[in-house]
């Protein structure tokens, strides 16, 4: 147990705010538009904001948990969203040994790994051992039907579902001189600013979307609503370089950077979507899709945030 | 004492096989109500009954009683007392040269004392998974026997490969349990005409077949 920082509460306590005033809208909205609930797109907003709900308030939950909390909240969405990829992937009979191991050992150990800061090990137990152990362990049934496929889609799931989530509560280890004790703020940058740029975006998209940006990928991305968003989530970031070891520059550029590599992660995991021909990942809440549709912008953005962090700000 | 402790054991059943499949209940033909009704299911691992079990509603799931092999579950100590105590079984002999009792006069009573029970109709499980085996006439006999009770058909998805026969560690994949619209037998309906019409029904309620790889 941790006292929370005085900033981390003023940021909970504004976010609690927005998400009342988000909740108040749509439940107006469904009272004026859609008391039967058959319209679309205020369902879907309602189901969303039901969604974030849960989100800050595991989050809130995690950061009060400390290091351990947010560690543990992390593993488990590892495993979810794993859980999730796995069962799109065309693993064979001959995976199973493999696949257990990919579960009940990669993901404890990576996050094992991330709890005692081992950078040295966790930046490269993936990508190097557990990429070179698990396609040995499929070789032992002998069957080599579709080998290459199979293989290529267990590593993909762990490089995304595993190693790059797992770089969230990384955030933490991270030292960063006069910002001591203050690292939960990282995560919570990192969180909001994806999480407001997709939702800019939705918005942004709905108000004045006019050019669709990929009709085969995402047909409901827009060229306004990416820019709207884009930009909105940037200024968002600069306003809130108060909560951060980075000066309003700094903070608007990454948060740019932020926004970007989400953007590119949704369209990423939408081709997946579409190649495996299904609308969600999961039903982890219904009707809203699973762990990997909330997860997917933060997933490619959350290495990357580390590393420019650690290179630019940190000691370690 | 017994009874906490085969309460305790099905809390920490139902959350496991909440962990490893994340499963979700489709009421695509019947509404979660508390009617009595024999649900037929496609078996494919030690696991399904669990998993439909699992699926029902607590007032549902305290009438319904699986339907299990006897050989199987009375082999052990443990599995006895988990078969006995935790999910109160149906246990039935399937060998016809050796049993003693009955299977359909064994379910008949469970049905007659108010339980819903939980049946596999294809008998033995299907390493395949993907086409259903014949059923064996006990669905057909206790639908003659019981005309009033509703026969929901169920697709269990996925756990055959959660769990293939012969593999000892589950691997966690997303499943789904499906409940399609009740059947009844028809008046002067042949037995072999009605096991086909309620393997049909079944075979229906199966998400379409995806593409191996490619």
């Amino acid at each position: 147990m941790t006292t929370m920082h005085p900033d981390l509460i003023t940021l909970l306590a504004g976010i609690g705010g927005l998400l009342v005033v988000a909740s108040l809208i749509g439940y107006g909205l469904q009272r004026r538009y859609s008391p039967r609930g058959d319209h679309d797109v205020i369902e879907n907003l309602n189901a969303r904001i039901r969604a974030w709900w849960i989100m800050v308030v595991l989050m809130a939950l995690a950061f009060l948990g400390g290091k351990s909390g947010v560690v543990i909240l992390f593993a488990f969405a590892s495993f979810s969203a794993l859980r999730e990829f796995i069962t799109l992937a065309s693993a064979r009979r001959a995976d199973h040994w493999a696949l257990a191991t990919a579960f009940f050992v990669v993901v404890p150990v990576q996050y094992a790994l991330i709890w005692s800061e081992y950078y040295g090990v966790y930046s490269i137990f993936i990508p190097v051992y557990a990429f070179l152990l698990l396609p040995i362990i499929a070789t032992l049934r002998g069957d080599s039907r579709d080998f290459l496929v199979r293989i290529a889609e267990v590593q993909w799931a762990l490089m995304i579902c595993v190693f790059c989530v797992s770089h969230v509560p990384a955030l933490l280890s991270l030292e960063i001189p006069g910002f001591e004790g203050r690292n939960v703020l990282l995560i919570a940058f990192l969180i909001v600013v994806v999480q407001l740029s997709d939702v800019l975006q939705y918005v942004w998209g709905k108000l004045c979307g006019r050019r669709k940006i990929a009709p085969r990928l995402s047909p409901s991305k827009t060229v306004e609503g990416f820019l709207g968003g884009v930009v909105s989530a940037t200024a968002i970031g600069a306003g809130l370089a108060w909560m951060t070891p980075f000066g309003v520059w700094a903070a608007a550029g990454l948060a740019l950077m932020i926004a970007l590599l989400g953007f590119c992660g949704g369209l990423v995991m939408s081709a997946i979507k579409r190649d495996r021909g299904i609308k969600d990942w999961g039903h982890l809440i219904e009707g809203h899709g699973g762990f990997i549709d909330r997860l997917d912008s933060v997933v490619f953005a959350a290495p990357i945030f580390f590393h420019v962090v650690r290179y630019g700000w940190s000691l370690s | 004492m017994r009874e906490l402790c085969a309460r305790i054991t099905a809390v920490l059943i139902r959350l496991c096989a909440r962990f490893i499949t994340s499963v979700r209940a489709v009421w695509a033909g019947v509404e979660p109500v508390g009617r009595q009704r024999v649900y037929f299911a496609n078996h494919a691992s030690h696991g399904d009954f669990i998993l439909v079990w699992t699926c029902l509603p607590p007032r549902l799931r305290r009438d319904a009683r699986p339907v299990a092999g006897a050989d199987y579950w009375l082999a052990s100590p443990l599995k006895r007392w988990l078969i006995r105590d935790v999910f109160d079984a149906v246990l039935i002999d399937r060998d016809p040269a050796t049993r003693r009792e009955d299977p359909i006069a064994a379910m008949g009573a469970a049905l007659d004392d108010g339980a819903s029970l939980i049946l596999f109709p294809e008998g033995t499980r299907n390493p395949g998974g993907e086409h259903l085996q014949p059923f064996k006439s006990g669905l057909y006999h206790l639908a003659a026997a019981h005309p009033r009770i509703e026969l929901v058909p169920v697709w269990i998805a996925n756990l055959n490969r959660v769990m293939p026969k012969g593999e000892v560690v589950p691997i966690p994949l997303i499943c789904t349990v499906t409940f399609g619209a009740p059947l009844w037998l028809a008046a002067g309906e042949a037995k072999a005409d009605f096991l086909a019409r309620a393997a049909g029904a079944l075979a229906e309620l199966a998400p379409e077949p995806k593409e191996e790889g490619r």
